[in-house]
């Protein structure tokens, strides 16, 4: 079998399919934020929560409803998205214009608050939630054994970033948003409600990290803590990426997630901290990172 | 000099007399401190129902000892060895704390028994897992109750090898614990004829466990053990679910599973998983009497750390009332002298090291056709002999066994 450092190419090839997987949740959750940095300029803290919250819809609506998968991947990033345009409403709008620090401030505050609230009620354990019976088992690519859900997830996760990416860059919709977050006084005289927009934008964003939450469910431990640990990873990605660089975080989400998956399989303790490294070495040489434009 | 003399003399003097004066109750209360994650990883296997088990403790005992009140605070140590220093600092010096309990993060226990040391007060540890708290971070002034990691990995892992798990790949925490973990368990592999054939440390926490589980698959090894805990055990535990570990033939070993681990995982992603436990609500009609109790005041089964704060409760309150004193040493050695028989161990014996043996479990986790209900999780297959699971006295290397 042939080796490269080491490491035989057919370890190497799921190793490198292991990352790409990771990467499509990576992108997922980084495009969310960069939707709302982009286009609102608000650091939204809360994302991690909102992933965790589309996580434990999930699973709720499974347990008190039985509600089932199919139906809680478009019903939880909903009710997500609701929770994101009410906190919008009563609460960021009220420090629309001012330093980005409020918006982050506020934001993690409320994500704190989220997440006590639930730990008290859930604790910590995490929650279970079974797989769908059709993703049951997977299929054997002779270099690693491929379950059905990642699969899965792979298709899933890069068709809603691209299908957000062609929304926003290449609709009238889009246009509208762009637009309107550029000029907001401009737009309104063209008789386009700005606020309402404001609005939604914020809820789809968080949309799509509670879309990531129910993408999560199935394998990872659902937990009310479960969003602060990616949070902080993901923020790293929008960075590099170019912090507002729609096609900038879902490239890079990926690039990030092979990387990571790289660094597990040749020296595994620097795993969690080799995107904070390749953060570092991008900001030293591109500061607006690798999509962004210079101010 | 001999001024220097003589205020030594005074001042030996007034200390001796201090600690003659101690032989009752001081301000007629006995104040006890319980310590703990409330909130974050360790929360749901001891945290605020540990809490409860010690307040049902005391309510059992009558609410007072000797006519003396029994009061409790409580605290959120955050799993932080210097939240803990501080808010146990304030409790022993300002606030008469005669005992703290709880205690999980094997870092905080290990800072808090310092300071108990220090201050000469008593320690009750019922969550951590290191076995270093009784060797060579032991002290005159805590006792170590339910379990560690030596028992952890005899258990576990000899059962493991002997049914013909030869080669290991051990996927470890990359911390004190885990390393400590993986050390215990190399030894035993090797002792009983295995070998380990990897190791691999993975990042605390890690969310995304497939790469590793990949890895562990390629190894061939016959079995894939797991020296974590907490959130990075159930994520691995699915995830190799997930790839079909154990449908491919290997074994899997979780070294520390909890029972609320096990239950968040359900019996389908972790059936046939082996363990080693302190004990399990369902053995026999008093562990089951005082666990149907338990859920009528928390709406959950208790874990061992759970059963194990109510036994060391009743054991130090029973101290307290036998030698009418809340002095530390004074209770240590009557709780030394009294063999602990209740719901939670049978001729329990704490030894001078402050290390509680008692029996422990090997159990297996049951398949989804012979588990009645969610928390009808364990078959026990072995009792493993109090001397026989834990470190002899004869490896010690605590100095309160090694300078006698």
């Amino acid at each position: 079998m042939s080796m490269i450092f080491d490491v035989p190419l057919a370890v190497l090839s799921g190793q490198l399919l292991i990352g790409v997987i990771n990467g499509a949740f990576y992108a997922l959750l980084s495009l969310g934020l960069a939707v709302i940095f982009g286009l609102l300029k608000i650091i939204n803290f809360a994302h991690g929560a909102m992933y965790m919250l589309g996580a434990m819809a999930t699973v709720i609506l499974f347990d008190v409803l039985g509600v089932n998968y199919w139906v809680a991947l478009l019903l939880a990033p909903l009710l997500v998205g609701v929770v994101g345009v009410i906190i919008e409403y009563f609460l960021l709008r009220r420090i629309a214009g001012q330093d980005h620090i409020y918006s982050l401030l506020l934001t993690f505050g409320i994500a704190l608050l989220i997440q006590g609230v639930l730990t008290n009620i859930y604790g910590v354990s995490g929650m279970r939630y079974s797989m769908p019976d059709l993703f049951k088992g997977g299929m054997n690519l002779g270099f690693m054994f491929l379950p059905y859900y990642r699969a899965w997830v792979i298709v899933i996760a890069l068709l809603v970033c691209f299908g957000t990416w062609f929304m926003i860059e290449k609709t009238k919709l889009g246009a509208y948003l762009r637009a309107g977050t550029e000029d907001a006084q401009l737009m309104q005289g063209f008789g386009i409600n700005v606020p309402l927009l404001v609005s939604l934008t914020y809820g789809f964003g968080v949309m799509l990290a509670a879309f990531a939450g129910v993408l999560a469910a199935p394998i990872y431990s659902v937990t009310p803590v479960m969003g602060s640990h990616i949070l902080i990873t993901v923020f790293a990605v929008v960075v590099i990426g170019g912090m507002g660089s729609i096609g900038g975080a879902i490239i890079t989400g990926i690039l990030m997630g092979v990387i990571e998956g790289l660094t597990k399989t040749f020296y595994p303790p620097a795993s969690s901290a080799v995107i904070f490294l390749v953060m570092v070495v991008v900001l030293m040489f591109r500061p607006a990172g690798l999509f962004g434009k210079e101010a | 000099m001999t001024m220097m003399k003589k205020l030594l003399t005074t001042a030996v003097a007034s200390a001796m007399m201090a600690s003659g004066a101690q032989a009752a109750i001081s301000n007629d209360t006995v104040k006890i401190g319980y310590l703990a994650d409330m909130s974050g990883t360790y929360r749901d296997l001891a945290g605020p129902n540990g809490l409860k088990a010690m307040e049902m403790a005391i309510a059992d005992f009558g609410g007072k000892v000797n006519g003396a009140k029994i009061e409790v605070v409580s605290a959120d140590d955050r799993n932080s060895a210097d939240v803990a220093s501080s808010t146990v600092r304030r409790w022993v010096e300002n606030e008469d704390v005669d005992l703290v309990a709880g205690l999980v993060a094997s870092s905080v226990s290990i800072a808090v028994s310092d300071i108990l040391e220090e201050n000469d007060k008593l320690g009750i540890i019922s969550g951590s897992a290191a076995s270093s708290i009784t060797n060579e971070h032991c002290t005159p002034n805590h006792i170590h109750y339910v379990y560690d990691t030596y028992p952890l990995a005899n258990g576990t892992a000899s059962a493991v090898v002997k049914e013909g798990g030869k080669t290991w790949y051990i996927l470890t925490a990359d911390y004190a614990f885990g390393h400590a973990l993986e050390g215990d368990v190399s030894r035993v592999v090797e002792e009983n004829g295995g070998e380990v054939i990897g190791t691999l440390r993975h990042p605390f926490p890690t969310p995304d466990f497939s790469s590793f589980i990949l890895q562990a698959q390629a190894s061939g090894a016959d079995v894939v053990a797991l020296a974590n805990a907490g959130a990075d055990t159930t994520n691995a535990i699915n995830t190799a679910s997930e790839f079909g570990v154990t449908q491919s033939g290997q074994t899997l070993a979780a070294l520390l599973l909890f029972l609320t681990d096990v239950n968040a995982l359900g019996v389908e992603a972790a059936q046939g998983i082996q363990l080693t436990t302190g004990w399990y609500w369902d053995m026999n009609d008093d562990t089951r009497e005082w666990s149907d109790r338990f859920m009528e005041e928390t709406g959950v089964r208790p874990t061992m750390v759970h059963a194990g704060v109510y036994s060391s409760t009743m054991q130090y309150l029973k101290a307290v009332e036998a030698t009418g004193s809340d002095d530390a040493q004074t209770v240590r050695k009557q709780m030394m002298d009294t063999p602990i028989n209740d719901m939670f161990a049978t001729n329990g014996q704490i030894r001078e090291d402050g290390r509680m043996v008692h029996d422990m479990y090997l159990a297996e986790v049951k398949t989804p056709d012979e588990s009645e209900n969610e928390w009808d999780l364990y078959k026990i297959l072995r009792t493993i002999p109090a001397d026989e699971a834990y470190r002899p006295l004869s490896e010690s290397k605590c100095p309160l066994v090694t300078s006698k």
